[in-house]
């Protein structure tokens, strides 16, 4: 059975659990420099380049991956959310990139494997794709309102290649998570679409919003039915939001989106917000609670946590989400969905 | 977040090279900025997707398409919207779909190079994510006939709906060609896009239908009023057939039913095809709303033909200043050879014509706009003949009286002012205009100087009659005895006889309206009948005062049972918090765009013609006149909005607030002062179940959201002003600054509706006709500081220190509260479906006494404040 499949039809009958975040459970190890850098050659600094530790210290990044599949998680992401040309160019490893996607996949794939073989129940593998440090919609010079960075043709690119070593390293879905810019993600969709008709693989994809204000608006300005709009086009497993805030003030915002999209909600929140020293205080319990809230009104179809939450928040998770009704794709009506920053509609 | 959602879809052209001379001329100076600018006006103005097209032979389309795109991406306010992408070339397509972020449109593709290509490009459109606009072009050309759309949309359906395109995504264009052109084959062209839509959409199930509609007018080039109708009526067939969308500039189509039932006819004949003389038929029609009729002219090249006195009578009478300076020089060379002196001009002909103008006007025959016109045409001749005349130094000349005209400190307002001056200056008074915000020192100063035989005072605003008051009492300290006239919009015989007889031994007469000045004054001057009329007037005033006095005034109730009965609102129908709160500032509103929100019946009012818009228009008696007035009146429109006459600046706000008893508290960031608004509560003693309202009764105790706006077309004005002053020319003058109030009043009325559709956003899918909008079949109110609901002016200073009034909009406010420009309108904006206007009429001494207290100020400031609201 293809991976869209064997995820659809689980999503059917549960609640499936996702991991949480990797930084924090990163920052326990208390690594050092050379922990980063291994024996690879590098002429800048590593330390903090998370994404590098798949193939300088696979073991931490096996260890963690092997943490949230033990607390319950159906599926985990692989570690690259920053594993592009972009990112990767402010620690001088743009050599590295497809190797850190593949090896990293690879080791994803090994873990969920390993756990199958446990217990009889397939595990899946999302391959992260992070937005980039730059953006195709806004100018990071207010003198020049027209200017970019970057273009479309180059950021496309950029995705196409973290896309074809994901694939080639066996991620079962590619996962555009936490943008903050809709022009970028439709890019990095229209990059995953081609690699996977490239390698001849149904790859389904996976894309997950982050709000940057409290009016529910990402940081190009899209209101999250603005953002189905202009994204729904690619057909995705699951659509949602991650990142943000914590559960609470996530959910009108979820509650809006999970109303119009005929498509998997997933939804992986932070612990909280940050208190001032830019901890995460929210405890696994009260995490928990709050997604409660979510299963309460049906909102979700795959929950998770991402910044500042652990194995331990997953567990509490998992057990809440245990014999929980999930959410009943909507049948939408045929509507015309147009989108500016705001969202048009016509009947049709 | 409410997703705006429509039935049938206006798409913005103006940002299109090929069918803006303007936006072309931007972009080809790379003006960026500018062109931007277009965009913003086009959603402002209720375009709901913009179309932008860059297909120009002089422009690097490519780059154009990009980089504007991204400057508007810019622009929450223009971003907000989805972009249609307009070209002819894939390649400039294509560019733009890498720079939206949303969901667009692309416009357009189609079978034209087979259906390989076309189907390369919608999946394209597909894998880019955007709907797309397909032409009804197929290899053999563009589709014309009905058979033809119809099977050519049909089959590229179902190419696309083969290749999975979502069928909600598809748009035909089943091309709109021009009708009416004088070849027969295209007399059908309107039916045949009508009846392939009606078809198609039974055979496409959710596609949907666009047009660009400018081209089915295209013979009638020049000629707007029948394009308007043209389009208006195909609209109105074309939308139940199906069509959904068009392109097209929202503001310049009419109301069907507007339209002149004779046009409307005619069009609707060649658009439907009901018979093979249409066109002709409206070929011939149209002639007349070009507005130029050979007969017409003919007539008024034969006039010239007449002897001069009559020539001149025929100028006066008509108002036509064309000729009228070298007729008074040919009159003036006449007489001179004959002997004569050059006042014998003034004195006879000029006189004789302006006699027939005063017995026509007298007669009910002549209105006063076009008494005004040949009042210019007078002045002029007069201003003419002055040189000559004060070279003879004629000392015995004078006129029937001379009459000191001012409008009062404090006040602004000077249109009913000037029509007065006019009108008594065509009957031969001496007019000493000395403009408006004049002191009382000044107005009594000038009487002394000019040895006047009256004054007369005028105002708008309440508290100008008060300053009446001030400049009745000093005349008497002054020991005068000349008679006082009394005018303006605010003044009425019983205020007159309560407040200002009784302060001032002279002569005091309240003056109704204009066509009543001459009368009066002719009375006052007159030395058998003023004696008869000045005690006449005194005995009428003396009995308005006794039979006040008399009456027993409708019994008030106290403050606190007034407030114990106060209105109650349903809390579950507050509005949710506003879309955008905040202040926002719109530096340069369209003119053209609030042309189409004039509501007219106030001018004509003005004008004193009386009767509703448009019935005004055909009405029996001043009819004529009223529709040469409104000629006159959108030939100015034409030019104000063309030429920039004036320049509309607005601000509205919404803020956070909460009510405290009677006063509304806005909630201001960052201060430990928050704002209150005081209003008033009716006291005069209600029926059971009829409320004594309050303003502050629309807001809930617990939290909810209040607006303000200041809004002004004045800017600009004084520049023209004074031009037509240079050229004597009154009635331009008079028009120019009614037309500016109008616009004001419609600037009000637009922002309103911006407000509750966009910024505060609770009724976002409102679509009302103009009509309707006059008629406030709206939710929520905006009740102006000085009006019934919220009579106290002194309202405004903090209204504009919440809106930061005079910094964003440039409008001040005088000692008495008045706007400067004078077209200017502020007020407030209360958004619950409950809240209503009403008027708090009289209120009590306990009122005002505790009013003062809670504006800070002493019971003598509270009582002038509120005077008109207190006794009578």
């Amino acid at each position: 059975m293809s991976a869209r499949e064997a995820f659809r039809q689980r999503a059917e009958k549960q609640i499936l659990v996702f991991d949480g975040g990797y930084g924090t459970a990163i920052q326990g190890y208390r690594l050092s420099e050379a922990d980063y850098r291994g024996d690879l050659e590098l002429t800048q600094d590593q330390k903090g380049n998370n994404d590098l530790l798949s193939i300088t210290r696979p073991d931490i990044v096996r260890a963690i991956h092997s943490a949230y599949l033990d607390a319950g998680a159906d599926m985990i992401e692989t570690n690259t959310f920053s594993a592009t040309q972009i990112s990767m160019a402010d620690y001088g490893c743009e050599h590295l990139v497809r190797e850190l996607n593949f090896e990293s996949a690879k080791l994803a794939r090994a873990c969920c494997d390993e756990f199958e073989a446990r217990d009889g129940k397939r595990r899946f593998v999302a391959g992260s794709i992070g937005p980039t440090n730059k953006t195709l919609s806004l100018s990071p010079d207010v003198n020049d309102p027209g200017f970019r960075e970057i273009d479309f043709d180059y950021l496309k690119a950029v995705y196409r290649e973290q896309c074809d070593a994901l694939i080639e390293g066996c991620v079962d879905f590619l996962l555009i998570e936490t943008i903050f810019d809709t022009l970028n993600a439709k890019c990095a969709a229209m990059a995953a679409q081609e690699a996977a008709d490239a390698s001849g693989r149904d790859v389904p994809l996976m894309i997950s919003m982050t709000i940057t204000d409290m009016a529910g608006r990402n940081l190009s300005g899209h209101t999250v039915e603005a953002f189905w709009a202009a994204i729904r086009h690619v057909k995705p497993l699951t659509i949602g939001l991650n990142c943000s805030f914590g559960a609470d003030l996530l959910r009108p915002h979820l509650a809006a989106l999970a109303k119009q999209a005929d498509a998997l909600i997933m939804a992986y929140p932070n612990a909280g917000l940050p208190n001032e020293l830019g901890q995460y205080d929210e405890l696994p319990a009260q995490t928990a609670t709050l997604i409660e809230a979510w299963l309460d009104d049906g909102l979700v179809n795959v929950v998770g946590g991402c910044c500042g939450t652990t194995p331990a928040h997953i567990a509490a998770i998992a057990k809440a989400v245990e014999d929980r009704a999930p959410r009943q794709i909507p049948q939408s009506p045929v509507l015309t969905r147009l989108a500016g920053l705001e969202p048009f509609t016509m009947a049709a | 977040m409410t997703p705006s959602s429509s039935r049938f879809v206006n798409i913005g052209e103006r940002t299109n090279v090929t069918g803006s001379a303007k936006f072309k001329k931007l972009i080809l100076a790379g003006d960026y900025e500018a062109a931007v600018e277009v965009a913003r006006d086009q959603v402002e103005n209720g375009a709901q997707i913009i179309d932008i097209n860059m297909d120009e032979g002089l422009l690097d389309a490519h780059e154009a398409m990009t980089t504007f795109i991204k400057r508007i991406a810019a622009e929450p306010d223009i971003a907000r919207v989805p972009l249609m992408i307009d070209s002819s070339k894939w390649s400039v397509i294509e560019a733009g779909l890498k720079c939206v972020s949303g969901k667009p449109i692309v416009n357009s593709i189609s079978m034209k190079e087979g259906e390989e290509q076309f189907l390369q490009h919608a999946r394209l459109c597909m894998a880019y994510g955007a709907a797309v606009v397909v032409m009804a072009f197929d290899e053999k050309g563009q589709a014309d006939t009905k058979e033809r759309k119809v099977e050519i949309c049909k089959r590229a359906y179902d190419l696309l709906v083969g290749i999975n395109f979502p069928p909600e995504d598809i748009i035909f264009d089943p091309n709109i060609f021009a009708v009416a052109t004088g070849i027969e084959e295209h007399n059908n062209y309107g039916v045949d896009f009508i009846e392939a839509v009606r078809e198609l959409r039974v055979l496409c199930p959710h596609a949907h239908y666009s047009g660009g509609l400018s081209n089915l007018s295209f013979s009638f080039r020049g000629n707007e009023p029948v394009r308007r109708a043209m389009h208006s009526i195909f609209l109105y067939h074309a939308i139940p057939a199906g069509l959904d969308m068009a392109i097209v500039n929202a503001g310049q189509l009419d109301i069907y039913d507007d339209i002149d039932p004779e046009l409307r006819v005619a069009c609707e004949d060649v658009i439907l095809n009901r018979d093979p003389d249409a066109t002709e038929r409206l070929i011939a029609l149209a002639e007349k709303y070009r507005g130029t009729d050979v007969a017409q002219e003919k007539a008024e090249a034969e006039w010239r033909g007449w002897p001069v006195t009559k020539r001149l009578e025929h100028a006066l009478v008509k108002g036509i200043d064309a000729h009228i300076v070298d007729d008074t020089e040919e009159a003036r060379l006449a007489i001179k050879q004959a002997g004569g002196r050059p006042i014998e001009v003034i004195e006879g002909p000029l006189m004789d014509g302006m006699n027939v103008v005063g017995d026509l006007f007298g007669s009910g025959k002549m209105f006063l706009p076009q008494v005004v016109k040949s009042a210019r045409v007078m002045k002029k001749a007069v201003a003419h003949l002055f040189p000559f005349i004060e070279a003879e130094k004629d000392e015995n000349s004078k006129g029937k009286g001379k009459i000191i005209m001012a409008t009062v400190k404090g006040d602004v307002h000077d249109i009913g002012k000037n029509i007065v001056g006019v009108v008594l200056q065509c009957n031969g008074f001496e007019i000493v205009d000395l403009g408006v915000m004049v002191p009382w020192s000044e107005i009594l100063k000038a009487a002394v100087e000019n040895d006047a035989d009256m004054i007369g005072l005028s105002g708008l605003i309440t508290p100008s009659l008060d300053e009446m008051v001030t400049v009745a009492e000093e005349m008497q300290k002054a020991g005068m005895t000349m008679p006082l006239m009394i005018g303006g919009a605010t003044t009425s015989k019983t205020h007159t006889a309560l407040r200002i007889e009784p302060v001032y031994e002279g002569p005091v007469i309240h003056v109704l309206d204009a066509s009543r000045a001459v009368g009066v004054a002719g009375t006052l001057v007159s030395d058998t009948m003023a004696e008869k009329f000045v005690a006449e007037t005194r005995a009428e005033y003396a009995h308005i005062r006794d039979a006040r006095a008399g009456k027993t005034a409708k019994p008030l109730a106290t403050l606190d049972e007034a407030r114990a009965n106060g209105f109650e609102i349903d809390e579950s129908l507050k509005p949710a918090p506003p879309q955008q709160p905040g202040v926002h500032v719109f530096d340069d509103w369209d003119l053209a765009d609030l042309r189409d929100y004039i509501d007219w019946t106030p001018f004509f009012r003005a004008w004193e013609l009386h009767g509703t818009y448009p019935s005004i228009l055909t009405d029996e008696v001043v009819g004529e006149s009223a529709t040469n007035l409104f000629k006159d009146a959108q030939a100015m429109l034409d030019r104000i909005i063309n030429e920039k006459w004036l320049r509309a600046k607005g601000v509205a706000g919404l803020w956070p607030c909460w009510r405290d008893g009677d006063d509304v508290v806005v909630y201001c960031e960052n201060t430990e002062e928050h704002v209150r608004l005081p209003f008033l509560r009716q006291q005069i003693a209600k029926r059971e179940g009829k409320a004594n309202m309050c303003l502050a009764d629309f807001i809930s105790p617990d939290g909810d959201w209040i607006g303000g706006f200041a809004v002004t077309t004045g800017h600009g004005i004084g520049t023209k002003l004074a031009e037509f002053k240079a050229h004597i020319d009154d009635y331009s003058d008079i028009m120019l600054k009614a037309l500016a109030d109008r616009l004001a009043e419609a600037f009000a009325e637009r922002m309103h509706q911006h407000v509750r559709k966009i910024l505060w956003g609770y009724a976002p899918d409102e679509q009302l006709t103009n009509e309707a909008l006059i008629r406030e079949e709206y939710r929520g109110i905006r009740p102006a500081p000085g009006y019934p609901a919220c009579p106290d002016h002194s309202l405004k200073p903090i209204l504009f220190n919440l809106l930061d009034a005079t910094h964003k909009t440039g409008i001040t406010l005088t000692e008495s509260f008045a706007m400067l420009p004078t077209a200017a309108v502020s007020g407030f904006y209360f958004g619950h479906p409950q809240a209503e206007y009403f008027g708090v009429a009289r209120i009590g001494e306990d009122q005002v006494t505790e009013y003062a207290t809670r504006r800070g100020v002493d019971l003598e400031t509270a009582t002038r404040w509120l005077r008109p609201n207190l006794n009578n």
